[in-house]
């Protein structure tokens, strides 16, 4: 227990400030939500999230997570090895462009790809001549999910895999373990709380990402429109019970997401404890 | 088995951590390899063990060329020097790990691993842990479990690095024996690395002193220490004295000036000089608790010398702190001409 040296007041204004804050920007925000999703009923709620556009659109979102996620599971293992167990040349521009897609507005992860594969862009005379449609269609809307949400396993797993080092490993080349025996055995038991977290910081971003796939969606409904798109349009249409309705499925999946990562993050904690390592300090980029 | 080291060059960026090394070690022998840190001794045992690989040089392990072989296939069994025990298996799992990663036709059914596993709990004398987790043991419970881990698959070669040197004086000196007997009891080349000259001293058939990536001596405990091939051995393996001598009796050369250096316990103590070479010293510290006497002297000029001696002759000569004595080698370790 560390000792406290603040007068009780100091206290009680600081703890009272943390918590008008909370209130005010997290709690109030989400009672709104699902008080304007409910407001006509709780029928009205379900039709409106059962209308084909907008279970379409909650297809596309589970599909685009669906490969995102996977993928970036698997890039971010193997990039987090390679930074941690190895020492490279470039190795710290490579951190630098994992990092790239925090740093950029989402709009312009979403400009580049229009860049690359719209009809004016650099590859797109060649897709048009071979009859393959990137930009304003899924491949387009996974690419761009995929790109921002490129760190998120990677970050996670860094620290954990520098924290734990290479010696493990190592003790289990000698004892005999090829390459997968070892990530298998070795290396996945001990990220695997640092990975589950990192996955699902990964999801929920994938889900939620609005202003990339913003710019190479098209907007089609029913065909190219993502949950939060979706929000948007009923929204601009003033279908205000229906946008508030679908809102309160990515408000719940939120909610799931932080309940993962609490539990998530209490047990990496006790793990590390346990192992007699220091606790590494998780950033939260929810 | 033995191995044999030829010509191993190993730079990291700009840092020679190896040059021009060569090393036989023996079947059944128990070498020490011993220097300071950054001496390259930690490499030259993970070069061996193929965690790390060679810029130049060859390597044969009873007369095989190993440099091919991935550490994988070496058999050679590694302790490392924080264990690296995997901590989220059981001690039983943890020297399980050996046997279950095996390739399916080699691979042991699981009674025998359990049997091999407990064989090997006894033989370092700790059934009673098998299903705890390496967090709930002390380091030097960690220490013979990872020497335990390491000999399940039978190696033919066991390398150790700084095997004692996480470890309380107290556990270190009782873990030390303990490898010894248990060396003397399985015969397998071992070689392990040290900074304790102490360790080497005591633990070893032959000790590899190393300093800067080359190596400077090699033979048996007595040899190094009576027979040190250069200062930097002499100065290693226990405190030494620097006297100045114009030495025109032992060399030729006439009135070159000399270093002679001499061990605290091969000095003469006395009231009045003995020869050309006493220097005259104040005592400014003694220390009188352990076996011996301990004592800090320094000349006129500033020089620190330290002698020692036993309590029968410290008794017998009536020294206290800040008498004014001479002290005269005895035995030269080593000398050479000053440049």
């Amino acid at each position: 227990m560390s000792t406290r040296t603040e007068p009780a007041w100091i206290r009680r204004a600081l703890i009272g400030i943390a918590l008008s804050f909370l209130a005010l920007f997290i709690l109030l925000p989400l009672t709104v939500v699902f008080m304007n999703a409910l407001n006509k009923g709780i029928a009205i709620y379900l039709k409106s999230l059962s209308d084909p556009a907008a279970l379409a659109a909650i297809r596309l979102t589970l599909l685009t997570a669906l490969i995102a996620v996977p993928f970036n599971l698997i890039f971010g293992v193997a990039a987090s090895w390679a930074i941690a167990k190895f020492d490279f040349r470039l190795k710290n521009l490579l951190i630098t462009l994992i990092d790239l897609p925090l740093s950029v507005s989402p709009v312009i992860s979403g400009l580049i790809f229009v860049l690359l594969f719209g009809a004016q862009g650099a590859l797109g005379p060649w897709l048009r001549a071979h009859g393959i449609k990137v930009i304003f269609a899924l491949p387009a809307i996974i690419l761009t999910t995929i790109f921002v949400t490129f760190p998120m396993v990677a970050r996670e797993l860094i620290p954990v895999m520098k924290a734990f080092g290479n010696e493990e490993e190592e003790a289990a080349m000698t004892l005999g373990a090829n390459g997968f025996q070892t990530f298998w055995r070795v290396t996945l038991p001990n990220i695997k709380w640092g990975l589950l977290y990192g996955v699902i910081l990964c999801n929920a971003r994938a889900m939620g990402e609005f202003g990339a796939v913003s710019v190479v969606s098209g907007h089609i409904r029913g065909q190219t429109n993502t949950l939060p798109l979706h929000i948007e349009i009923l929204y601009n249409e003033y279908n205000f019970t229906a946008a508030f309705a679908a809102a309160s499925l990515l408000a719940m999946l939120a909610l799931v997401t932080l309940i993962l990562k609490s539990i998530i993050e209490f047990k990496y904690r006790a793990e590390l404890a346990a192992a007699g390592k220091f606790v590494i300090k998780m950033e939260n980029h929810v | 088995m033995s191995i044999e080291v030829k010509a191993i060059d190993k730079t990291f960026g700009t840092f020679k951590a190896l040059d021009q090394v060569s090393l036989k070690v023996a079947t059944g022998e128990l070498v020490a390899l011993l220097g300071p840190s950054g001496s390259g001794k930690t490499t030259l045992l993970r070069i061996i063990a193929g965690l790390e690989t060679a810029d130049c040089g060859e390597i044969f392990f009873h007369g095989d060329d190993a440099r091919g072989k991935m550490t994988k296939d070496r058999n050679v069994g590694f302790v490392f020097q924080h264990y690296a025990l995997f901590r989220h298996m059981t001690v039983f799992e943890n020297i399980a790990f050996g046997l279950r990663v095996k390739p399916k036709a080699l691979r042991p059914s699981e009674k025998q691993i359990k049997e091999k596993v407990h064989e090997l709990l006894k033989l370092v004398q700790l059934e009673w842990v098998a299903s705890r987790f390496p967090s709930q043991l002390s380091g030097g419970q960690r220490q013979r479990i990872a020497l335990a881990r390491a000999l399940a698959i039978e190696p033919k070669i066991l390398l150790l690095d700084e095997p004692f040197g996480s470890l309380d004086a107290q556990v270190r000196k009782e873990l030390r024996q303990w490898l010894r007997r248990f060396h003397d009891h399985l015969h397998i080349t071992t070689l392990f690395v040290t900074h304790d000259q102490e360790e080497a001293l005591e633990v070893a058939d032959k000790i590899v002193v190393m300093n800067k990536g080359k190596i400077e001596q090699v033979g048996s405990p007595e040899d190094v220490y009576h027979n040190p091939a250069s200062v930097f051995v002499l100065n290693f393996l226990g405190n030494v004295n620097i006297f100045h001598a114009r030495s025109s009796a032992e060399h030729k050369s006439g009135e070159k000036p000399a270093k002679m250096y001499v061990r605290p316990h091969q000095l003469i103590v006395s009231r009045s000089p003995l020869s050309e070479n006493s220097v005259k010293v104040v005592l400014t510290f003694v220390n009188l608790a352990g076996s011996i006497v301990k004592i800090d002297a320094q000349s006129q000029k500033g020089e620190i010398f330290q002698v020692e001696m036993s309590q029968e002759e410290y008794r017998a000569l009536k020294l206290t702190k800040s008498d004014e004595v001479f002290l005269t080698p005895k035995n030269i370790a080593f000398s050479e001409y000053e440049i």
